[in-house]
């Protein structure tokens, strides 16, 4: 390719070319590392986070999460351009990489990948389809952006303007570096290929084809405008770059750098919480003169890397309940604003600041205590960025701090002195039995009385009216069942898997020791419970426990299997029934099927699925102690879930949660649907049923 | 400011109905907790030693059950706490009650002394009585402080959702209405860090107090007893015409204060 | 027998309607003759009103006593009572400001918010009252050898008869040092549309039952027929369905509420809702006969609240 002198060889009035080949990429390396050090900064001063556990686990995550960009798709338009612009970075990393090199040494090229070579064709090819891609790819997306501007990407006005603008600009700096890149390389085929007739394979469709046809006429009629184009380009790309490197870490566009180790630390397991701190004892944790996030630093490193690693891509917030209605939190938000944090008080240049409160100084209270821990905003993250456990720990801090809702005090206090949000009395917790009296006494397990199961009734199934039925259901299906069981009764506090959730660390400790303890001395070698609240703690938050815990679904669609119970033809066929997923039940613990199973087992059901089930499950509100909270909202998570099942064309409701019941029996009322729909708890359902 | 707040732990009667047994509580049903108001009167002490500087000591008089309370209003952030504590004590009056106090306000020297404005048995009265034997001023139902020099803004929440607004010489004693602060949650940790404080306890001996003046022995006012004035299941179902059973309401309505 | 005094409290020359209630209960507890106290300034009408129900008018008129000041009052009302009176009074924020003081001041027993007189033993007084919250009652024996300081809920006991027609005596030279260590500055009245349902007295209080936002005028017709005491309340739908602000909402996520009565209209009784609810009787109105709230009432009638309301509404207004 002599016809057209390489950037390494050129002069600009009487300046090698070379030298600014070789000041670009160090300045700009050397800028970056400066920048990155700045960012690192923070991670280090950090609290501590375990993540290097479970590392198959963790490279399955990269190779699904990232490299397959497996939760892309969930939005299939963004979610392909993402790819097409992904895949097509990964392919151009190392032609990029190339490049920098080209600029001082021209001939270079790696073992078998020359451009005359098989290997060197194919990457060509490859990259050239690539970039393409990508620059189309950015076009549309940048049209979507500016033009149809999807309603997630909207900042609402607390939060400042939109980000539209950084979004676009980064999409117009891909672009360059795509046709930069294209140019150059046509630039050089085209005169080549004029001056001597050689055919370079220019991949057709491809961008460096396209320039290269337009570039061959050049290459005739003005060589030297064709010369000038080939180190204009070479040197916007080189410059472009290193500036879109060094601009990474300033602002959303850092995940390109955070991504792949953000996914390789992201939460592994579901429905648990972390501790406060990594590694101590309860007597420790008592100890400690401040729990929980009350500082930036308090954050752990894993945390702030999720600010970091967020693209801005709003789909936590779409799926939301508490965005949806109105409240204040919007997780995108959470995210953005502690990267903000974190940028303001770790300057690029000057010292690092004292760190504000995070609550009052960065969050609201009230966004913190708006999350209802549902989770849909993790199961959603394409990058593995994490919510409750920050929302968790930041709750801890205001609770250390005495900051809690007024409405929520009585409660805590309730369940520290009698083991229940709504202070009964705790020897009424199981005065339920005596309705019992006449279909058999039901075993109360205190480590002389024993059977098989604990069935683990949690509060409000034990004290409420309405839930009582899902109480006395469970234990009809139980005894129909053939199942040897019994309950702590008086012995059995709050599972407490809000009071952790709401930051109460202590208190939770209290009733997770006490009902550890209870449950081991009642000899029980398995527990079923039809709360799927208690079945999360009980499950994910309750060390050491070592016997298995089941939600009585999946009790129910086994003994289905196995004959042990048998169900009659739905009582009304004209019904149409939908399934809601607790979320505790589904998100938090990947029980679908069991549910679904068991009730299309009752002969004649019509099951109709909302456009909002499974993994996407919308939260009715939450429960435990969320029933007291107070939150500022528009409308209520319930009615518009009442308003989805209708729109699924079902009138009945099936829930496998007794706050999902309280929540969707007030939504029914308040939305005025009384007519149209009634709401049953998966265990009311099978238990009418039952032969 | 020297603050001393007067606080008490009383029956946890609100969320349950209440179980007798005979005619007296059930005590062994009973679970305490600190006074509402008190906890409002212990935040605003600790809100205005923050504001102005100073110390909140806390003061019950009650058996060793009250030991809790004083713990857990230390870990509210009163700094002190005192336990007036006497066989002799138990079963005294309000004006028993506020001589107790009295005793002890008088070993030590306090700028401001606040009770709540009422508490179980709802006399209201130990602020004012306290008031009176110490000669200071006193402004009951105190729904707003502003702290001035030797002398406090106090506004006092009165019928119609109207405020009172006084000013008050320093030292005084006002009783605190719920309302007029958020108090601050009590988490477990805080309680079981002043777990082991040494918490000062004062008997009618060290307080120089003639037994016979407090205690069931001085008590003028004695509760013979408790009773629930309607029994039965649920509620009274009002029969008869649309007049009648209007007549009827009206006349539920004006014996119980509605009308 | 003791001295009986009532002291009457009033507002632009005219007394409360509670001042015929203390001349009742001090009949109650054998008084043969009730002396009134009325203080002020330039208190003649209330006097003479007083006399309506009273045998006899103490008037204490000096310019201190502008403002009732419970300090003030106290001083003046302990200068006149000879030792060993019974003192009675209309337990409200006046009452609660001074009682406890005068009883000490006076060397008296206190008895605070009596609901009930059983009669009087001797020197014995035995009263009904209630304790923890209003729910539950107790029986009260008071020592009154030394003269009583009583403090009366009002509406506890039927207002005494009038027509009494005693004789004013100025006992203003008597009031002695009116100086005080507390002043009054003013009355501060709420910014308009701050509702505090948790300081109403009655609290009307809809539910769904109320089926439409318009209907929501008829609990405001009924909440202004029984007067300045009542304030319209509602549970969790209602606020939901943005009829009402959230500060009227009664529950565990609302508002405790502690009224003399709880009119439930149209509420079912959820127990987030009855959470709310801390004193007082209720009384509630369903068309459901088996709403829950009828477990939790001391007086239910099943009606539809849609007739019900504006029945009684009329009814109030006509009295």
């Amino acid at each position: 390719m002599e016809p057209i002198i390489a950037p390494a060889h050129y002069s600009f009035f009487g300046i090698p070319l070379v030298l600014l080949s070789i000041a670009i990429p160090l300045v700009g390396i050397g800028l970056w590392v400066y920048i990155m050090a700045k960012r690192v900064a923070p991670l280090v001063r950090a609290r501590n986070d375990e993540r290097m556990d479970n590392i198959p686990q963790r490279i399955y995550m990269v190779i699904k999460i990232w490299l397959l960009q497996w939760r892309q798709p969930r939005y299939m338009m963004a979610g392909v351009l993402h790819i097409v612009i992904f895949f097509g970075f990964l392919s151009l990393a190392l032609r990029s990489s190339l490049l920098v090199i080209i600029g001082v040494v021209p001939d270079f090229a790696l073992p078998g990948l020359a451009d005359d070579q098989i290997g060197g064709i194919i990457y060509n090819t490859i990259k050239d389809y690539a970039a393409t891609f990508v620059f189309f790819a950015c076009v549309i997306a940048a049209i979507r952006r500016g033009i149809f501007r999807p309603e997630r990407y909207e900042v609402p006005e607390r939060f400042g303007k939109n980000h539209n603008a950084e979004a676009v600009f980064v999409l117009m700096i891909i672009s360059t570096l795509m046709l930069s890149e294209s140019m150059f390389d046509a630039s050089a085929i085209a005169a080549a290929s004029v001056a001597h007739g050689e055919s370079h394979f220019v991949a057709p469709g491809t961008l460096a084809w396209f320039f290269n046809n337009i570039f061959v006429g050049t290459a005739e009629t003005a060589p030297a405008k064709l010369q000038t184009i080939h180190i204009a380009a070479y040197y916007v790309h080189d410059f472009t770059f290193f500036f879109f490197l060094c601009f990474l870490p300033l602002g959303k566009h850092f995940h390109v750098i955070t991504s792949l180790f953000n996914v390789f630390f992201m939460r592994i397991r579901k429905g648990n919480i972390k501790p406060p701190v990594y590694g101590l004892t309860d007597e420790e944790i008592e100890n400690l003169d401040s729990i929980g996030v009350k500082k930036l630093e308090d954050f752990t490193w894993k945390h702030i890397l999720d600010f970091y690693t967020c693209a801005d891509c709003g789909r936590c917030s779409d799926n939301c309940p508490a965005a949806t209605v109105g409240r204040p939190l919007s997780p995108r938000f959470i995210t953005i604003r502690g990267r903000d944090a974190i940028f303001k008080n770790y300057p690029l240049s000057g010292d690092i600041l004292k760190s504000p409160e995070v609550i009052g100084g960065v969050f609201e209270a009230d966004e913190i205590w708006s999350c209802t821990t549902c989770g849909a905003c993790e199961e959603e993250c394409p990058l593995g960025i994490e919510y409750i456990d920050k929302m968790v720990d930041m709750r801890r801090g205001m609770v250390d701090n005495g900051e809690v809702p007024q409405t929520l005090q009585k409660p805590l206090q309730q369940l520290s002195k009698k083991g229940n949000a709504w202070g009964k009395a705790p020897k009424k917790r199981d005065a339920w039995i005596k309705d019992f009296a006449e279909e058999g006494e039901i075993k109360v397990l205190d480590g002389e009385t024993t059977a098989d199961t604990l069935f683990f009734v949690d509060s409000i199934s034990s004290y409420d009216d309405r839930m009582l039925e899902i109480t006395k259901a469970t234990v009809r299906i139980l005894k129909k069942a053939g199942i040897d069981f019994g309950i702590l009764g008086q012995n059995e506090k709050d599972s407490g898997n809000e009071v952790l959730r709401f930051g109460e660390e202590l208190l939770y400790r209290e009733l997770r020791n006490h009902n550890i303890e209870m449950i081991k001395q009642s000899g029980a070698k398995r527990i079923v419970t039809a709360d799927p609240h208690a079945y999360n703690a009980l499950k994910n938050d309750y060390p050491d426990l070592g016997i298995p815990v089941e939600h009585i679904s999946e009790v129910v669609a086994r003994c289905i299997k196995t004959g042990a119970l048998r169900l009659n033809p739905v009582e009304d066929a004209s019904k149409v029934y939908t399934y809601h997923d607790p979320c505790y039940l589904g998100r938090h613990n990947a029980v679908y099927e069991a549910p679904r199973e068991a009730i299309t087992a009752i002969p004649n059901l019509r099951l109709s699925e909302m456009l909002r089930s499974r993994d996407r499950s919308f939260c009715c509100s939450g429960g435990g102690l969320m029933l007291f909270y107070e939150p500022e909202e528009e409308e209520r998570m319930g009615v518009l879930r009442v308003k989805m099942a209708a729109k699924a064309g079902a009138n009945v409701m099936v829930t496998a949660c007794p706050f999902c019941m309280v929540n969707m029996e007030d939504a029914i009322k308040v939305a005025n649907m009384e007519d149209k729909m009634v709401a049953i708890d998966f265990v009311e359902l099978i238990e009418r049923h039952l032969v | 400011m020297e603050i001393l707040v007067c606080v008490k732990n009383v029956p946890d009667t609100g969320e349950e109905e209440i179980e007798l047994d005979g005619n007296d509580l059930d005590y062994d049903e009973l679970t305490y907790v600190v006074n509402e108001w008190d906890n409002y009167a212990v935040e605003e002490a600790i809100q205005i030693a923050d504001k102005v500087g100073g110390n909140v000591t806390v003061i019950t008089v009650g058996n060793e059950d009250a030991d809790e309370v004083l713990r857990r209003e230390m870990a509210m952030g009163a700094g002190n706490a005192i336990h007036l504590e006497d066989e002799a004590f138990e079963k005294s009056d309000a004006k028993g009650v506020a001589t107790i106090l009295k005793a002890a306000v008088d070993k030590g020297k306090y700028d401001l002394i606040l009770t709540g404005a009422q508490a179980d048995a709802g006399y209201g009265a130990v602020g004012g009585m306290l008031a009176a034997m110490l000669d200071y001023p006193y402004a009951s139902l105190v729904n707003k402080i502003e702290v001035g020099s030797g002398k406090l803004t106090v506004g006092r929440e009165i019928e119609g959702g109207n405020t009172e607004m006084n000013e008050i010489e320093l030292p005084c004693v006002l009783s605190i209405q719920t309302g007029i602060n958020e108090p601050r949650y009590v988490g477990i940790k805080g309680i079981k860090q002043v777990s082991g404080v040494d918490i000062p306890k004062f008997a009618a001996s060290d307080l120089g107090l003639d037994e016979s003046s407090v205690g069931e022995e001085g008590a003028i006012v004695k509760r013979q007893d408790y009773f629930i004035p309607e029994a039965g299941e649920g509620a009274e179902m009002l029969e008869g015409s649309d007049d009648e059973i209007i007549a009827k309401l009206i006349e539920i309505l004006k014996a119980n204060g509605g009308l | 027998m003791a001295q009986f005094f009532a002291y009457v409290q009033h507002a632009d020359g005219v007394i409360e309607d509670t001042a015929a209630e203390l001349a009742a209960a001090a009949k109650a507890m054998g008084a043969d003759s009730v002396t009134a106290i009325v203080t002020g300034s330039g208190v003649d009408a209330a006097a003479s009103a007083a006399g309506e129900f009273f045998n006899e008018v103490y008037k204490i008129d000096n310019a201190d006593l502008a403002y009732p000041n419970a300090e003030v009052v106290r001083k003046a009302v302990a200068a006149v009572v000879p030792a060993g009176s019974v003192v009675l009074m209309s337990h409200g924020t006046f009452a609660m400001d001074m009682g406890p003081g005068l009883s000490i001041k006076t060397n008296a027993a206190y008895i605070a918010d009596v609901t009930g007189i059983d009669g009087v033993d001797g020197t014995t007084l035995k009263v009904v009252r209630t304790e923890l919250g209003g729910n539950i009652s107790t029986h009260v024996n008071a020592d009154i050898a030394n003269g009583a300081v009583i403090t009366l809920r009002p509406g506890a006991v039927e207002p005494a008869a009038g027509g009494v027609g005693g004789a004013v005596a100025d006992k203003s030279g008597e009031a002695g040092d009116l100086s005080a260590k507390r002043k009054f500055i003013e009355v501060v009245t709420p910014e308009a549309g701050g509702v505090d349902i948790t300081k109403a007295e009655v609290l009307v209080s809809i539910g769904r039952g109320i089926e439409e936002e318009d209907n929501i005028e008829l609990a405001m017709e009924l909440k202004e027929a029984i007067g300045s005491k009542a304030e319209v309340s509602c549970s969790r739908p209602i606020v939901d369905a943005k009829w009402l602000e959230p500060a009227r909402q009664v529950g565990t996520s609302g508002k405790t509420v502690k009224p003399n009565v709880y009119l439930a209209l149209g509420i079912s009784g959820s127990f987030q809702h009855l959470g709310g609810i801390k004193g007082g009787i209720i009384i509630a109105v369903n068309k459901n006969p088996n709403a829950p709230i009828f477990q939790a009432a001391d007086y239910g009638i099943e009606a539809d609240i849609l007739e019900f309301i504006p029945a009684l509404t009329e009814k109030i207004n006509d009295l």
